[in-house]
């Protein structure tokens, strides 16, 4: 069985923070990582691997640095590594992503694609469903266990307040939750081969079989016109007080604003 | 009847014979969107057997449904979504069409926008129609939460959002209100990107959802045991409320994670918060911030949530939410 | 010269952090308080290949270098330097002397298991009678026919009774003083081999430190470690590596006990500021930021030269001879600067002062380092 992941290298979003004077976000020093969602779905790939003898081929746009989360997906076990990198590729939105990622995937065998649900940075969750429409193949997403039952995936997908059990036939892409498993570390001897004897493949524009119109910011249907940090709540009153105070306090607020 | 153009259409999500409520918000927000293009809002109903749902999403505000009834539409499942959906927008053109963002919604609107070729913003907070030139700005929470970001569509249309539960407002309902109900043209066909159930299993967790909950009392990893969170939940029963936990207290295995507020749990705007041990990492604010009144209790000054509460109190939870409660208790039964 | 890490090498240097954050760090203050042996961090790191790290692919190891290894063991040092040593002591004594001395019928024997996570090594050289004084052995081993009969004790032996494989040395030829010593390689529960009461120690208080007691042990004969009076030269040899296991485990209590510190200094206020503000507290940090550098460059180095088959025992000492006095100078001064804090259980730096001393003492004294400096230094 053939398996390709779809893995992003992101800002580690739960170790930013805001400037307290210009209320900004402060980006310097926040570590990049593999896209907690992706990592899972490597995670279930690799299972399968372990489990069936899958081959696991990993694939990422991004700049030339994200090549450091291919290395990460080689040394925790995966078979082959593709890094999508180019100017032209870069300013895309969903659409445009999408478009690049799954002229990539053409040119490669797959029976199951995996990717995250959604990444911390962009937080969409779009790209996906929209690399399987542009395949033309079924997608489950919202992945939270995965079986592969001979021509067809089993997934469990987790809606707000209940699961479904659904059938897709292969090819097919599903869509990981990043609470589906534990990842495994990386091994050191894997760290060592992934930077020491495996190659990781690196695709221009002329590699991907993809339109101009689709790729890039010309590409993007939509635009990002500004960003701002949000409007920090004012802070109200804060009491430090001994306990009967407080609660008489609380009382009176609740009372006024006829809360109670 | 003819659409207008530059309709704004709404995808009414059900589940089960029930209108998700967010259809309810999403379908009131279109109505001022529609007014400012002088236009009109369109409910799309997908399913089957659900023709006695029309009139509830009319009552909310819904100036047309266009209906879909149909076997293959009884249970979610993307692909036959996916063809009813496409039709309807190849067949009328509106100028936006919004989602839920639900797991339903996140799932469908991707691929709907991708077959249709056009662009989609996910998980909006804000919407407005800009002056001038009658764009869409779509307003959403980027970089996990850390900033926000406005989203405009030059080109393509329609311009497809999926919206934020629990934050759009729902319009008060006209029982009297009266519209077309159109039924779908196209066809659905069963092709290979259709997908099985081969089974549906329903959550063990309580019929209270933490965001119809008008009082919600939360607890965070300060409130450190089943205890902790068992004084919030008097508390919570005295007031006439929910508990919901942060990312953390879940995390621990103290709350259900149906009852995680946060950006990765369930934005609420409750009337009134009352936060537990909740440190205020900018990840759980932005699940509640918005909430009409917060009240915050923790034993650290420096706390964040110190910054968004309207009434901050330094002390320990563990004293103070007690005998919180039994003065409720004693104020409602001398009344 | 490059003084930065490889790609590779900063990989593995974030994994190792990673994973003593994740899997080593909330067993510390337990490991500590009940002097209980850190199972679940240990066999964690056997499940993820840490256990053979600089070992050859073919023998079961990860095929990475000493470098990458003393990575590991300083980054989990920084969390707990009980776990340290229990990995230092099973790489660089125990597996190691069987890589580098043991036949190929022992590495595929005993080597394997370890290398590949499945058991723990020991190495036992240290006696009642014979510490600083190594050659001093009083354990006998005679030959019994296909046989060797071992008889005698060893003292504060590390992982005595967890470990399934013991490195042992004994006396086979008295009337030849050092050359008379001979290494065995021996299993767990063999008949005639049982252990004393575990020490209770000032620190490192989670390892297990026991005597192994040898009362007419049979051992195969086949399970002796390079040649009969080779012993010495392979205890001393083998310490060699071990010495810059140790000079990584000090390195990493004292950058534990550093980083610790910054982060309370910025925190704790007195007089209306952090105290983070007020000179004497910077110009300690300076110091101790300098010498836990200069400390860190050493230890790497007596790395490098291991891996590129030069000698390298001088490098060793220094290493060790500055890490652990440094070791023990910055936990004292990270101590002082917590103020009353830093005598409380909950803050961690009264445990790394006292794990630090032991760093002075085992595999080679601060004195015994001092000598094989000067000896090379002198010839």
């Amino acid at each position: 069985m053939k398996i390709i992941v779809c893995v992003k290298q992101v800002p580690d979003t739960t170790e930013v923070r805001i400037d307290p004077v210009k209320g900004t976000l402060i980006r310097e020093g926040v570590p990049s990582i593999m896209n907690p969602d992706d990592k899972a779905g490597l995670e279930a790939a690799l299972r399968l691997k372990d489990e069936q003898g899958a081959h696991v081929s990993v694939i990422c746009m991004g700049p030339r640095q994200a090549d450091t989360v291919l290395r990460e997906a080689l040394a925790m076990g995966a078979d082959a590594a593709y890094l999508i990198s180019d100017s032209a590729f870069s300013g895309a939105d969903t659409w445009a992503t999408s478009c690049t990622l799954a002229a990539a995937i053409t040119k490669l065998n797959y029976d199951l694609i995996i990717t995250g649900r959604q990444a911390i940075d962009g937080d969409t969750a779009q790209v996906g469903p929209e690399i399987a429409e542009h395949l033309g193949i079924p997608h489950i997403s919202y992945c939270e266990d995965l079986n592969v039952e001979g021509s067809e995936v089993v997934v469990k997908r987790q809606f707000e307040d209940r699961y479904q059990i659904l059938r897709a036939k292969m090819p097919a892409l599903i869509t990981a939750l990043g609470e589906m498993n534990v990842p495994r570390y990386m091994t050191p001897g894997g760290i060592f081969e992934a930077y020491r004897e495996k190659q990781i493949i690196l695709w221009t524009r002329l590699d991907i079989p993809v339109a101009d119109g689709d790729i890039g910011l010309k590409g993007s249907p939509t635009r990002v016109t500004k960003t701002f940090p949000k409007q920090m709540k004012q802070p109200g009153i804060k009491i430090e007080t001994g306990v009967e105070e407080s609660v008489q306090f609380a009382m009176d607020k609740l009372k006024e604003k006829y809360l109670l | 009847m003819t659409i207008k153009e530059k309709a704004v259409f709404v995808f009414a999500e059900q589940v089960d014979g029930q209108i998700t409520p967010v259809s309810f918000e999403l379908i009131g927000k279109a109505r001022e969107l529609a007014e400012k293009l002088d236009s009109q809002v369109v409910a799309l109903l997908p399913g089957f057997k659900v023709t006695n749902l029309t009139q509830e999403l009319i009552v909310h505000g819904a100036q047309a449904v266009v209906i879909a009834d149909h076997l293959d539409l009884e249970h979610y499942r993307t692909e036959p979504f996916t063809q009813v959906i496409s039709q309807i927008i190849e067949q009328y053109q509106p100028e936006i069409v919004l989602f839920g963002a639900t797991s339903i919604g996140r799932d469908l609107a991707p691929r709907v926008a991708a077959r249709i070729h056009t662009g989609l913003t996910a998980d909006c907070t804000a919407l407005e129609i800009e002056e001038e030139t009658d764009r869409l700005l779509m307003t959403r929470p980027a970089f996990g939460g850390n900033l926000l970001a406005t989203i405009v569509c030059p080109e393509h249309r329609p311009a497809m959002a999926t919206v934020r539960p629990g934050v759009m407002i729902k319009r008060t309902p006209e029982e009297k209100a009266t519209a077309e109900v159109i039924p779908f043209e196209g066809s659905i066909t069963e092709n290979q990107m259709y997908t099985t159930i081969q089974d549906v299993l329903k959550k063990g967790s309580s019929k209270h959802d933490i965001q119809d909950a008008r009082i919600i009392v939360a607890g965070g990893r300060g409130m450190r045991s089943r205890e902790g969170f068992a004084l919030l939940q008097d508390l919570a029963d005295v007031l006439g409320g929910e508990v919901g936990g942060s990312r953390a207290a879940v995390e621990a295995g103290l709350q259900d994670k149906s009852k995680q507020v946060g950006q990765t749990g369930k934005t609420v705007r409750p009337v009134l918060y009352i936060a537990c041990g909740i440190s205020g990492a900018i990840q759980h604010l932005a699940g509640m911030e918005e909430s009409d009144f917060i009240i915050a209790i923790n034993s650290d000054t420096t706390a964040p949530i110190f910054n968004v509460a309207d009434v901050g109190i330094v002390g320990d939870a563990f004293k103070i939410v007690p005998k919180l409660t039994e003065a409720i208790r004693s104020e409602r039964e001398n009344r | 010269m490059d003084f930065n890490l490889s790609k590779e090498h900063q990989m593995a240097q974030q994994l190792f952090r990673d994973f003593a954050h994740n899997e080593v760090a909330p067993w510390a203050e337990e490991t500590d308080e009940f002097h209980r042996f850190p199972w679940e961090a240990v066999r964690k790191m056997q499940s993820c290949g840490l256990m053979g790290i600089p070992f050859a692919k073919s023998v079961g190891g990860q095929g990475c270098d000493t470098l990458t290894y003393i990575l590991a063991v300083e980054e989990i040092s920084k969390v707990c330097a009980t776990t340290g040593v229990i990995l230092s002591a099973h790489t660089s004594l125990a597996t190691d002397a069987i890589n580098i001395y043991g036949t190929e019928q022992q590495k595929e024997q005993f080597l394997r298991p370890l290398a590949e996570g499945r058991k723990l090594g020991s190495f036992a050289l240290t006696e009642p009678e014979a510490g600083t004084d190594a050659a001093g052995q009083q354990s006998k081993a005679v030959l019994d026919g296909d046989e060797w009969v071992l008889n005698g004790t060893k003292i504060f032996i590390t992982n005595a009774e967890v470990a399934d494989t013991y490195i042992v040395f004994a006396m086979t030829d008295k009337a030849q003083g050092t050359r008379g010593i001979s290494a065995f390689i021996i299993e767990k529960a063999t008949p005639g081999f049982s252990f004393g009461p575990a020490e209770k120690k000032m620190g490192i208080r989670g390892s297990s430190t026991c005597e192994l007691i040898f009362e007419n042990c049979h051992i195969p004969k086949g399970n002796l470690l390079g040649r009969e009076g080779k012993g010495f030269g392979i205890a001393m040899s083998t310490l060699d590596g071990g010495r810059i296991g140790i000079a990584a485990q000090a390195l990493g209590i004292a950058e534990g006990a550093l980083e610790r510190t910054i982060q309370y200094v910025k925190e704790r206020k007195q007089f209306n500021s952090p105290i983070a503000k007020y000179q004497n507290t910077q110009f300690v940090l300076a110091q101790m930021k300098t010498d836990v550098e200069a400390t860190r460059w050493l230890v790497y180095n007596a790395a490098l030269k291991k891996d590129s088959g030069k000698a390298f025992s001088t490098e060793a000492a220094m290493a060790k001879l500055k890490a652990s006095e440094v070791a023990a100078e910055v936990t004292r001064e990270c101590v002082q600067l917590h103020g009353g804090y830093g005598f409380i259980q909950g803050f961690q730096v009264e445990r790394m002062m006292r794990d630090a001393k032991i760093t002075e003492i085992y595999e080679g004294t601060s004195e015994v380092m001092k000598m094989v400096i000067s000896g090379n230094l002198l010839k």
